[in-house]
């Protein structure tokens, strides 16, 4: 079932760009099922209000990775195709009249057009060139649009936004949109809409001379193809979904800001596209899960977590370019010779020294942070539900200690998975 | 008339400001093809450097030292981070730049805190250099004045009079030969990766008790320099020159001078909508100049790319 990888996954310089797999009907029929009863597993508020948010970023992300990994094209400046699309969409919420003839449902088709307009005019000069040129590009229409927005204060509305509300429309078959859940299965159907035609639009042939003109531009120009109208067609497809995208911001939060548009949102689904892996198609949208998990849950516990998810995102760029879903796919070939079970035992005897390890070092950073910053006389900090006096010498000696064996004892086991990993990677009686 | 002699010195610094940064990031680019997204928090590790040692020993040491940890710390960076990631290809070097970017406000973060530190400048340079019609002109200003022009004529120097000048320039466009005539390359690569975040070190040490040493510092100037590397030709040392001078006085003169849209308007024959808030153009109307001061550049950035991709000065497209 894996038919035409284009490129050659175990040479590093094309880790980062494995070409683009099959993906049978199967898994789109799970992911849907899992979309429909996920509030039935999860049913409070909070849950549903995270999983509105994952499944906004997730259309995002996939729309982004059409630039990044399917076209090789690094922007720096995405998140205003996607504000650009809200903005559009919060307006028309608020003409009078527009919910007399359509519902809150098609509000997002309106958002994609509004991102795709905005990628028509940007893109036309912008894809010309890929690499350094066009990222710079995309840098410097981003700065200019989040700028604008405080100036263009009729379209942006300033620095207080513009909000409207999405209960006004006429009721689509009864539902209102009061509630999150009702407002769940309107993102979650947009989701899986956009993530089918999306991953469609990657097997038609223009896809996959996007892939193409990715890997050798000058290769595609010889075979008669424009590469730049290779490249401005991808991007207005992908300035449409991240349009849609910001329909769905609209229609969940109900209001768009400057922040929507700005540096720091485009840099995010940078982050996060790149963790998930751009080489697959649905590796943005493991990333996405795994860094809305990370945000929540860690910014829950600690001040830091922008520094883990700096080193996590560095560690990931230096070791693993093919991020989480390169990491996954690694393991394809293991798993079809059947030998994937020989990896599990060497697997847990250097992982879970390293988890050990890994967490004796984010004590050490964060009892450091406590006993610099904490305000005076507040020598007690807890951590990993123990609390203790930062400022005395056992806990330090613990946790120094505990941290060196762990460690010590993953750097003995790794030698052992090397072996494992090549073993269970090698067909019987052929060398590798 | 004197306010536009003041404005001249108060772009002039803000320009070799940025030129002290831009050097180093051009330079980085032409030899590597990388353009530098961190190097700006480079600029900031500097300040706080600078301000970390002058606890200690007063400003003078800092400026010396501060540069040289940074420098290290850059050439660290290309040994051990961007050569690994260089054989995945450029965009992932980017992409490298910009996770380290945001690791270093992190880190900065966590050692000194979110808050402004009180960097201060010197007692030495605490006076009035001269005044132009009651505006005073601060000692300090004219010592950044000359510190820049200064390091600019000793790259010069170096780059164009020295063979360890010639080497570089020789590696820029054929490495390969270069390399061949047994000069080691790498190294040569990692000591002007070195050398050019020590120059935005220095940057950072003699800006940061007037610019203000906080966290955010770094992302205040980090596009500003791309576009100044981009406007003035990527790998030319006289083009991110002129480049960060005209930034530095396009935008001090846009804030000082109010020009209104308005005016312009009614000058090409438009005639003003009234009641003007009640209008749809009215954003367009009421613009005035300070209001886009910071995004001129950008505009020229992005019009320079459309209409001449090699910037001003530069030999080759982007």
């Amino acid at each position: 079932m894996t038919d035409d990888i284009t490129t050659d996954p175990s040479r590093p310089s094309e880790r980062m760009r494995a070409g683009s797999m099959v993906i049978g009907k199967l898994p789109w029929i799970v992911a849907g099922l899992f979309l429909v009863i996920l509030p039935v597993i999860f049913p409070s508020n909070s849950a549903i209000t995270i999983m509105n948010q994952m499944s906004i970023t997730m259309v995002f992300a996939l729309a982004y990775n059409m630039l990044l990994g399917q076209g090789g094209m690094l922007s720096f400046g995405h998140a205003v195709y996607m504000g650009v699309g809200g903005f559009a969409c919060v307006h028309l919420m608020n003409v009078a009249g527009f919910f007399d003839y359509l519902p809150l449902p098609f509000l997002p088709l309106f958002g994609g057009l509004g991102g795709m307009a905005l990628a028509i005019v940007v893109g036309s000069f912008s894809t010309r060139r890929a690499g350094t040129i066009f990222a710079m590009i995309s840098l410097g229409i981003g700065e200019l649009v989040a700028a604008c927005s405080v100036i263009i204060v009729v379209f942006f509305g300033g620095e207080e936004g513009v909000s409207a509300d999405r209960t006004v429309g006429m009721p689509f078959f009864g539902i209102e949109f009061l509630q999150q859940r009702e407002v769940y299965y309107l993102i979650a159907f947009w989701l899986m809409l956009s993530a089918i035609l999306m991953y469609l639009f990657s097997r038609t042939p223009m896809g996959r001379m996007a892939n193409a003109v990715r890997d050798n531009p000058e290769r595609a120009e010889f075979l008669g193809y424009s590469s730049r109208w290779v490249r401005f067609h991808s991007f207005v497809v992908s300035g449409f979904f991240a349009g849609v995208a910001g329909g769905l911001f609209a229609i969940n939060y109900e209001i768009l800001t400057e922040e929507n548009l700005n540096l720091t949102t485009s840099g995010t689904i940078l982050l996060v596209t790149f963790l998930g892996g751009v080489g697959h198609f649905f590796g943005p949208v493991i990333g996405t899960v795994v860094f809305t998990l990370v945000q929540t849950v860690l910014s829950l516990e600690t001040e830091l977590w922008g520094f883990y998810a700096g080193l996590l995102f560095l560690a990931t760029v230096m070791f693993f370019p093919g991020g989480i879903a390169g990491l996954i796919m690694m393991h394809a070939p293991a798993i079809r010779l059947g030998r994937a079970s020989r990896l599990i035992l060497p697997y847990l005897r250097c992982l879970a020294p390293a988890f050990i390890g890994i967490l004796g070092v984010a004590a050490l950073i964060e009892m450091v942070f406590h006993v610099r910053h904490a305000s005076v006389g507040d020598e007690e900090m807890s951590l990993y539900w123990m609390t203790f006096d930062s400022h005395a010498v056992a806990p330090w000696v613990v946790a120094i200690a505990v941290t060196a064996v762990a460690l010590a004892l993953t750097k003995r086991s790794a030698p052992a998975l090397r072996a494992a990993w090549h073993d269970a990677n090698t067909p019987e009686g052929g060398a590798a | 008339m004197e306010l536009v002699f003041v404005n001249l010195i108060d772009g002039l610094v803000t320009g070799l400001l940025l030129f002290m940064l831009s050097a180093g990031l051009t330079l980085i680019f032409s030899m590597m093809g990388v353009l530098n997204f961190a190097h700006a928090s480079f600029y900031m590790l500097g300040a706080y450097f600078g301000y970390q040692i002058s606890q200690y020993t007063g400003f003078w040491i800092g400026l010396v030292l501060a540069p040289l940890i940074v420098g290290v710390a850059g050439a660290g960076v290309e040994r051990y981070g961007l050569r690994r990631v260089h054989q995945y290809g450029h965009v992932p070097e980017l992409i490298f730049t910009f996770g380290l970017a945001l690791l270093i406000e992190e880190i900065v973060q966590f050692i000194w805190g979110k808050n402004q530190v009180s960097y201060g400048i010197p007692e030495v340079l605490q006076f009035t250099a001269f005044s132009i019609a009651g505006n005073s002109i601060p000692a300090y200003k004219v010592f950044m004045i000359f510190i820049s022009i200064g390091i600019f004529l000793g790259l010069l120097y170096v780059l164009t009079r020295t063979r360890i000048g010639m080497i570089i320039q020789a590696a820029l466009s054929y490495p390969k030969t270069v390399e061949a005539l047994g000069h080691n390359v790498p190294l040569v690569f990692m000591g002007v990766f070195g050398a050019g975040t020590a120059l935005a070190g220095v940057a950072g040490v003699i800006a940061g008790p007037v610019l203000g040493t906080f966290p955010g510092m770094a992302f205040v100037l980090g596009s500003i320099i791309f576009v100044t590397i981009v406007i003035g030709g990527l790998g030319s040392l006289w083009g991110a020159l002129i480049a960060s001078l005209l930034i530095g006085w396009i935008t001090t003169f846009a804030k000082s001078y109010n020009l209104e849209m308005a005016d312009l308007l009614t000058a090409i024959g438009f005639k003003k909508p009234e009641p003007i808030w009640d209008s749809a153009w009215r954003d367009l109307w009421t613009v005035t100049s300070p209001q886009i001061a910071d995004i001129l550049p950008y505009m020229l950035m992005v019009l320079i790319l459309i209409f001449r991709p090699r910037g001003l000065f530069g030999k080759r497209d982007v």
